[in-house]
C-alpha cells in the first residue's frame, strides 16, 4: 500500500481581514495612514510624494529619479556617508527611488530603533543640500545602467517596447529614469528645483505599518516632519497617447542572439478603471498565472520558452497591456502565431467554469498571503493612496473578485484588448526571424539596430 | 525572538518539523531534499535540476501540470529551486488546504514514475534549455556561476560543474535516468519536511503520518566523493572572459569555512561590511570616494560541505577599464588584510543582519525554509532561533583572524568580464595578471 489515492477535502476556511488602518490627514496636510500590526518587532515606515516621473519638465527625464536618490546624499547636519552609517548602525533597510507616479522613501527597522530611524528619514526627506559631487556621480551611476541596456536583452525589450507604443507627447514612450540625452543634460539646479516644486505636504503620504500604535506612530511622524513645507500636489502628465492606430513590429537586430526576446501588447487602461477587476481576472486566465492559456500553450505544450505571461502594468494613466517571453530563436514566428491565437481566442469565446474559477479561486485565496509582511502591507496601502482607491478596497476585495462573471471576462477581453493595435518588439537575431515573419498578421515589420 | 520549533521522525526515516504562528490562516509546506547538482554523474550535468522540473509533470494520482493548477486553485503559491547541496518544493497556502498540499507532496514522494513519459521529458529538457538560454547564455555576465564553480574547485570535485548543465548532457538525459536518481534521492529519509504557520499540531502529524508513512524507505545512497578542501586556494586563480558585456566586472571568490561553522559567522560579517548596502566599504570607497565602479557588494555561497565561497562583485563606471577595476579592488583588499576591520563595522553589519534576519521570519514560507535548511545540513532545525544570537556574538577580533587567513593573495580567485568590443585593452590585462 502506498500514498492513499484519495485526495484531501479543504476543511472550513478560517477568516482573514486585511489589517486595520487608521487613515487621517495631519494639520500640517500630510496624509497618514497607520497599521498596526505586532505580529514581530518590526515596522516599515513608507513616505510617498507625487514626485514621480509623470510630475517631470519635458527634457528633465530622469530628474524625479535623480532627486530620489539624491535625498540620500547629504542634509544640512550629515554628509551622504555619513548619513548611510547612521541609518545602518540602526540596522536600517534604506530605500528611496520613483516610478511614474511617485517618489518613495522607505525603511525598515527593529521597532527598538524606530524612533531614531524615523528622525532620520525626516531629516533626509526635510533638508537635502543636493551636493554638486553627489549629483554629478549619481547621473554618471544613470549613465552606466543605461549603458549596461545595450547587452541587456530583458531590459532593452522592455524599453524599446514603450518607445514603439506610446506617442512622444505621453511621458510612458520615454525611460521612466531618462535617457542618455535627457539625464546627460540635468544640472544640480534641476534637482533643487524639482524638489522645491513637488515636495511638500499636500503631495505627502507617509504610511507606518508594524509594532507600534497608530498614536505613537503619529507623534513619530509629526515630530520628523515638523519642517515639511505646505503645499499641494502639481500636474503630472497621464497621457496614454498611443504612437500608431496600425499594428506593426519591430526587429532590434541582436545578431547571433540564442532566443528571441518578445513582447506583444498596446496601451492599457489607467489603474482607477471601472473594468479593473473583470479585466484582472480576464488577464489571468490569459496570461497571469502558471496554468494560465498563454503559459501553458508556449511553455508546457510547445517547450517554446522557460516561461510566458501577460500582464497590464498599473499606473495613474494608461499603462501598457503586454504579453512578455523569451523563445528559441527559430520558433520566433510560431511562438507569436500562439500569442496572437489566444489573444483572439479569449475575445471570441467564454472562458470555461473551470478557467474562470482557478482564476478567482487563486485570487480570493492568495489575498491573505500577499500581505505577511509590514513592507508588503506598507505597500498595498500605498496602492490605495497612489491610486485612489476607496478605503474599503482590501476588505471588499475578495468579493469583488468573486463577482466576476464568465460573460463580464468575455466582455473585458472584447472591450480592452485589441489585436488590431498590437505592437510587436522582438529582440533578437534578425537574419533567423525576419524571413518566418512574412505572413503580414504583426502588420508592417521594420528592423532597427540595438 | 523565538519561535516555536517541534520535531519528530517517521519510522521511514522522514524528518518532519513544525512551526505553528496563528496570526494568519496561511501555512507553509517546505520540502528539502538532500541532493543537488553536486550528487550527478559525469556526462549529466544539470540533471538534478531538469529533475525537479520533472517533478511538477505528475505522479500516480496527479495529472500533468494539476499540481500548479491544484496549489493555485486552492489559493495558493508553489514553487521549486535546485542548488548545489538540495533540492526544495514548497507551498503556502490557506490553513484549510493544508492536506492537499501534504497529499500532493506525499504523492510525488512515493509514486512518481508511473507519470513519467517520454514526451514530458522531452518537453521539459526544451523548457530548461530555454532557461539555460535566458538566465546563463542570453544574459550579460549570466555565465558567472558556472565559470566562478569551474575556477575555484578542482576538476571532479562535485561542486565544480554547472548546475543548470550543457546542452549536450540535458540532450543526454532518459527516462532511465530519472527512474535511477529518483530511487536514489528521493526517498523520505533523504528527505526532511517544514510546515509553518496556522495548523494545529496533532491533527497535522496524523495527516503527515497518513500520506507520508506507507512511502519506503531507500537503500543506500552512493558516497559522495571527498569534499574536504584546504582553507586557500594557495595561489592566484585568474581568468578574463571577453563577453558580450557593457561594463567590466570583477567577481573576487575567497575560499571561506562552511556554512555554520563557528568561523562561518565572522565570514559572513566580513563579507556584509565589504559589501552590504550603501555604507559598506567597497561601496564607499569605490562607488562614492574614487567613483570607479557604478556597483558593489559581496555575498557567500553558504556551502554547508567542503568550503563555502565568499564572492565580491564590482561592476566598473564606463571609463573605468577591466584592469584599473582590478587594481582598484585589490588594493581595498590588501588595505583589508593589512590593516582589517573595526568594532563599528562589525556592530554595522551584525544591525543590518539582524533586521533582516528578523524581517524574514515573517514569512511562513521563509520559516518553513529555514527550518528545512538547518534540519537537513545539521540535523538541528532549532537552529533557526540561534542565529541573531550567533552574529551578535561575532567580534572585530574574529572577523580580523578570519581576514588575516582568508584574504590573503594566495585565496583570490578573480574572474573578469570584459567588454568583446573593448579587446585592444586585452594585452594589459594578460600583463596585470600576477600569475
Amino acid at each position: 500500500m502506498m500514498v492513499t489515492s484519495l485526495r484531501p477535502k479543504p476543511g472550513p476556511a478560517r477568516s482573514y481581514r486585511f489589517p486595520r488602518f487608521k487613515d487621517e490627514t495631519l494639520p500640517t496636510g500630510i496624509r497618514l495612514i497607520t497599521a498596526p500590526v505586532g505580529k514581530l518587532p518590526l515596522v516599515t515606515v513608507l513616505v510617498l510624494v507625487d514626485a514621480g516621473s509623470t510630475s517631470e519638465p519635458r527634457g528633465k527625464e530622469g530628474v524625479a529619479a535623480l532627486t530620489a536618490a539624491a535625498l540620500l546624499e547629504g542634509t544640512t547636519r550629515f554628509d551622504g556617508a555619513e548619513l548611510a552609517e547612521k541609518f545602518e548602525q540602526l540596522g536600517t533597510s534604506l530605500e528611496s527611488g520613483a516610478d511614474w507616479d511617485s517618489a518613495f522613501l522607505k525603511i525598515t527597522v527593529l521597532s527598538n530603533k524606530l524612533e531614531e530611524a524615523t528622525k532620520l528619514l525626516g531629516e533626509a526627506i526635510s533638508t537635502p543640500v543636493f551636493p554638486e559631487r553627489e549629483i554629478e556621480r549619481l547621473k554618471a551611476e544613470r549613465l552606466a545602467e543605461i549603458l549596461q541596456l545595450e547587452t541587456e536583452p530583458r531590459g532593452l525589450a522592455d524599453e524599446k517596447f514603450s518607445e514603439f507604443l506610446y506617442d512622444d507627447e505621453s511621458r510612458y514612450s520615454r525611460p521612466d529614469e531618462g535617457s542618455t540625452e535627457s539625464v546627460g543634460s540635468l544640472a544640480r539646479n534641476d534637482v533643487e528645483q524639482f524638489y522645491r516644486s513637488n515636495y511638500n505636504s499636500g503631495a505627502t503620504t507617509v504610511i507606518v505599518a508594524g509594532d507600534i500604535s497608530s498614536e505613537d506612530a503619529k507623534k513619530l511622524v509629526i515630530e520628523a516632519f515638523r519642517e515639511w513645507p505646505s503645499g499641494s500636489s502639481m500636474h503630472q502628465a497621464l497621457s496614454g497617447k498611443a504612437r500608431r492606430n496600425r499594428k506593426t513590429a519591430h526587429i532590434v537586430n541582436k545578431p547571433d542572439a540564442p532566443q528571441s526576446e518578445l513582447r506583444v501588447g498596446h496601451v492599457g487602461l489607467p489603474r482607477k478603471h471601472p473594468d479593473f477587476f473583470p479585466t484582472l481576472v480576464m488577464n489571468a486566465v490569459l496570461g497571469g498565472l502558471f496554468g494560465s492559456r498563454i503559459n501553458l500553450n508556449l511553455r508546457e505544450a510547445h517547450g517554446y520558452t522557460y516561461g510566458a505571461s501577460s500582464f497590464y502594468d498599473w499606473r495613474r494613466g494608461p499603462g501598457p497591456f503586454v504579453v512578455s517571453t523569451a523563445v528559441e530563436s527559430e520558433v520566433t514566428a510560431p511562438a507569436l502565431r500562439e500569442i496572437l491565437t489566444e489573444i483572439d481566442r479569449i475575445r471570441s469565446e467564454k472562458i470555461s467554469a473551470e478557467e474562470l474559477s482557478l482564476a478567482r479561486d487563486y485570487l480570493e485565496g492568495v489575498f491573505p498571503i500577499r500581505y505577511e509582511t509590514t513592507a508588503a502591507i506598507a505597500s498595498a496601502l500605498a496602492t490605495m493612496a497612489i491610486y485612489d482607491l476607496p478605503s474599503d478596497y482590501y476588505d471588499s476585495y475578495r468579493t469583488n473578485i468573486h463577482n466576476v462573471s464568465e460573460d463580464a471576462v468575455l466582455k473585458a477581453a472584447r472591450t480592452h484588448l485589441h489585436p488590431e493595435l498590437l505592437q510587436t518588439v522582438i529582440v533578437g537575431d534578425a537574419a533567423t526571424v525576419r524571413g518566418s515573419l512574412s505572413d503580414h498578421s504583426l502588420g508592417e515589420v521594420t528592423v532597427h539596430n540595438a | 525572538m523565538q519561535i516555536p520549533v517541534e520535531t519528530f521522525r517517521l519510522e521511514n526515516g522522514l524528518l518532519v518539523t513544525l512551526s505553528e504562528d496563528h496570526t494568519a490562516p496561511i501555512v507553509a509546506v517546505n520540502l528539502w531534499y538532500h541532493v543537488g547538482s553536486a550528487n550527478e554523474k559525469i556526462g549529466r550535468t544539470g540533471f538534478a535540476h531538469l529533475f525537479e522540473h520533472m517533478l511538477f509533470q505528475g505522479s500516480a494520482h496527479v495529472g500533468s501540470n494539476e499540481h500548479f493548477e491544484l496549489i493555485q486553485r486552492a489559493g495558493g503559491t508553489l514553487n521549486g529551486s535546485t542548488w548545489l547541496e538540495r533540492t526544495n518544493y514548497f507551498e503556502t497556502v490557506p490553513s484549510n488546504e493544508l492536506g492537499l498540499a501534504l497529499w500532493l507532496e506525499a504523492d510525488r514522494m512515493g509514486e512518481l514514475l508511473p507519470a513519467m513519459t517520454q514526451t514530458k521529458l522531452d518537453t521539459q529538457r526544451d523548457v530548461v534549455k530555454n532557461e539555460r538560454r535566458w538566465s546563463v547564455d542570453n544574459q550579460p555576465y549570466g555565465t558567472f556561476l558556472e565559470k566562478m564553480q569551474e575556477l575555484v574547485f578542482p576538476v571532479s570535485h562535485p561542486f565544480q560543474h554547472s548546475l543548470i548543465g550543457s546542452m549536450d548532457d540535458l540532450s543526454a538525459a532518459s527516462l532511465d535516468d530519472i527512474a535511477q536518481f529518483f530511487a536514489t534521492y528521493y526517498t523520505p529519509d533523504n528527505a526532511v519536511l517544514s510546515i509553518a504557520g496556522d495548523f494545529e499540531s496533532a491533527e497535522t502529524s496524523r495527516m503527515v503520518n497518513e500520506y507520508f508513512g506507507p512511502i519506503h524507505r531507500g537503500k543506500a545512497r552512493p558516497p559522495l566523493p571527498p569534499m574536504d578542501l584546504p582553507p586557500v586556494f594557495g595561489k592566484r586563480l585568474r581568468e578574463l572572459v571577453y563577453d558580450s558585456v557593457s561594463l567590466p566586472r570583477l567577481f573576487m571568490a575567497f575560499r571561506s569555512p562552511v556554512f555554520g561553522s563557528e568561523a562561518y559567522y565572522a565570514a559572513s560579517v566580513a563579507s556584509a561590511i565589504l559589501g552590504l548596502r550603501r555604507g559598506s566599504r567597497l561601496h564607499r570607497a569605490l562607488v562614492r570616494e574614487r567613483q570607479v565602479a557604478a556597483d558593489a557588494s559581496a555575498f557567500t555561497f553558504d556551502l554547508a560541505k567542503g568550503a563555502d565561497l565568499l564572492v565580491v562583485d564590482v561592476t566598473a563606471r564606463p571609463e573605468t577599464s577591466a584592469a584599473q577595476l582590478e587594481e582598484e579592488v585589490e588594493r581595498e583588499i590588501d588595505h583589508l588584510h593589512r590593516n582589517g576591520v573595526t568594532e563599528a563595522e562589525v556592530r554595522r553589519a551584525t544591525s543590518l543582519i539582524e533586521t533582516d534576519l528578523t524581517a524574514s521570519l515573517q514569512s511562513a514560507g521563509e520559516r518553513a525554509d529555514r527550518l528545512s535548511m538547518f534540519a537537513t545540513y545539521f540535523g538541528k532545525p532549532g537552529l533557526i532561533n540561534e542565529q541573531a544570537d550567533r552574529y551578535r556574538a561575532v567580534t572585530a577580533e574574529q572577523v580580523n583572524e578570519l581576514i588575516s587567513e582568508r584574504f590573503g593573495e594566495n585565496n583570490r580567485a578573480n574572474l573578469i568580464y570584459v567588454p568583446k568590443e573593448g579587446v585592444e585593452s586585452e594585452r594589459v590585462l594578460a600583463a596585470a595578471g600576477t600569475g
